[in-house]
């Protein structure tokens, strides 16, 4: 129940927004909790937008593991 | 292609690098004992096969992490006794057949009751307005992931004929339940990353602080999961319990503090009981004095204080603090199955014994 799923947003009105969830699975979502613009990632449970997601920290999550685990080779 | 296909928090060869490393820091250690509170973690962890990279002396063990499997059959009872009295119940789909005293909502609906699926809370607000002449309730479950939807309705003011039965719960309290819990022997906490999307980190600095336990909130890749694994054994093995947040791209510190002012604007927060747990102080949501007309309970006078809240040699109360595994519940698998479900846990997607049914069937 505590499931949400990333979606990105490409349609805002009001506070509802149309996400798509990949590969063109399109769906109406309020968006009254986060404050998006279109193109953004959101995390959505049971119909609401519940945070966005910083594309730009996932990178750097990747990029800090690959750095502690290069460095555990040398 | 989704975000997170295209970033490796699935790649195998960094799955492998990181349990590497957690085991040359576990290898002379004793038993490291790790507690997730998230349904979703458990899914993840057993769908990915997380447990099989680890070192036999770690164990992950699941918390009360699923919000459908804690609420009281009294509240169960509660809703059927709306539905039987004519009322529509609105719910989401894992409500449905959790057992109450007696008989869950699936079955009061074969008995002829009004009782539908929504997959969110604003269907049923829909529903309402639809069909003025009907009396609604929205069985409101869920942890802080879902109460600030139940919140933005509630503040909207939603047509009348709507009411709620509110059953949301807090999480860090039943946390700090089993931090407390000596024989438990909990060593750290990988904290639920959708519900911190909403509070935030601090609500749990106190497990670190009262309880040397370090916490980290995880992502639900695998590979979030396993890195939280590794932070926290590499704070045990440095012996400096902190708290970390291995979701970056969507917990911040400070959380959403829109849904938390939607939060307090609407609830109050009051002691709750848990199914399995008992009483928690101050866990439980309640509407406050100005959303009254809203609260099912007081418009349709139904208060049942006491139900049935295990089937005779059910072992849901344990499983639920990571005491017992499933399979070692003498129901699981026989008497209890995903089809015929005894206890609470087989119930949702996302209960721990359904989730070890789906991994031990398939």
């Amino acid at each position: 129940m505590c499931l949400a799923i990333p979606a990105r947003i490409t349609r805002i009105k009001g506070d509802k927004a149309q996400v798509d969830f990949g590969e063109g699975v399109l769906r109406e979502v309020n968006v009254t909790l986060v404050e998006p613009k279109v193109g953004d990632y959101v995390l959505v449970h049971a119909g609401y937008a519940i945070q966005t997601v910083d594309e730009k920290e996932a990178l750097e999550t990747i990029a800090l593991w690959q750095e502690i685990l290069a460095a555990q080779k040398e | 292609m989704g975000m997170t296909e295209k970033l490796r928090f699935r790649d195998p060869e960094l799955a492998k690098s990181i349990a590497q490393k957690i085991h040359a820091l576990t290898s002379k250690q004793k038993t490291i004992k790790i507690c997730h509170v998230c349904g979703t973690h458990e899914w993840t962890i057993t769908h990915y096969g997380v447990r099989s990279l680890l070192p036999s002396n770690v164990e992950v063990i699941a918390g009360p992490g699923c919000p459908v499997c804690i609420v009281p059959a009294s509240e169960v009872d509660e809703t059927i006794e709306l539905a039987m009295k004519g009322t529509s119940i609105t719910c989401f789909g894992d409500v449905l057949r959790v057992p109450g005293s007696h008989m869950s909502l699936l079955d009061a609906k074969a008995k002829g009751a009004d009782v539908r699926i929504v997959y969110s809370v604003s269907d049923a607000v829909k529903m309402a307005e639809d069909e003025a002449n009907k009396q609604f309730v929205f069985f409101a479950v869920g942890f802080e992931t879902t109460s600030p939807s139940t919140a933005v309705e509630i503040s909207q003011r939603p047509p009348r004929n709507l009411s709620f039965l509110v059953s949301h719960r807090v999480i860090p309290p039943a946390m700090e339940l089993l931090a407390s819990m000596e024989d438990l022997n909990l060593n750290g906490f990988i904290a639920p990353g959708h519900v911190s999307t909403i509070i935030g980190l601090r609500s749990y600095e106190v497990f670190p602080r009262e309880y040397s336990m370090p916490t980290v909130v995880a992502g639900f890749e695998p590979l979030d999961v396993l890195f939280a694994v590794y932070m926290i054994i590499k704070q045990l093995s440095e012996n400096k319990p902190r708290l970390e947040n291995e979701y970056t791209r969507a917990v911040h510190w400070e959380g959403n503090t829109k849904a938390q002012e939607l939060i307090r604007e609407v609830f109050d927060v009051k002691d709750g009981k848990w199914r399995g747990l008992g009483t928690i102080p101050s866990s439980k949501l309640a509407l406050k004095k100005q959303y009254a007309a809203y609260d099912a309970e007081l418009k349709h006078n139904v208060k049942v204080e006491e139900g049935i809240d295990s089937q005779p040699g059910c072992r849901c109360h344990l499983v639920i603090i990571g005491k017992i595994r499933p399979t070692a519940c003498p129901l699981f698998m026989k008497a209890c199955t995903p089809q015929n479900p005894v206890g609470a846990c087989m119930v949702s997607i996302e209960g721990t014994c359904r989730v070890w049914a789906k991994t031990v069937s398939s």
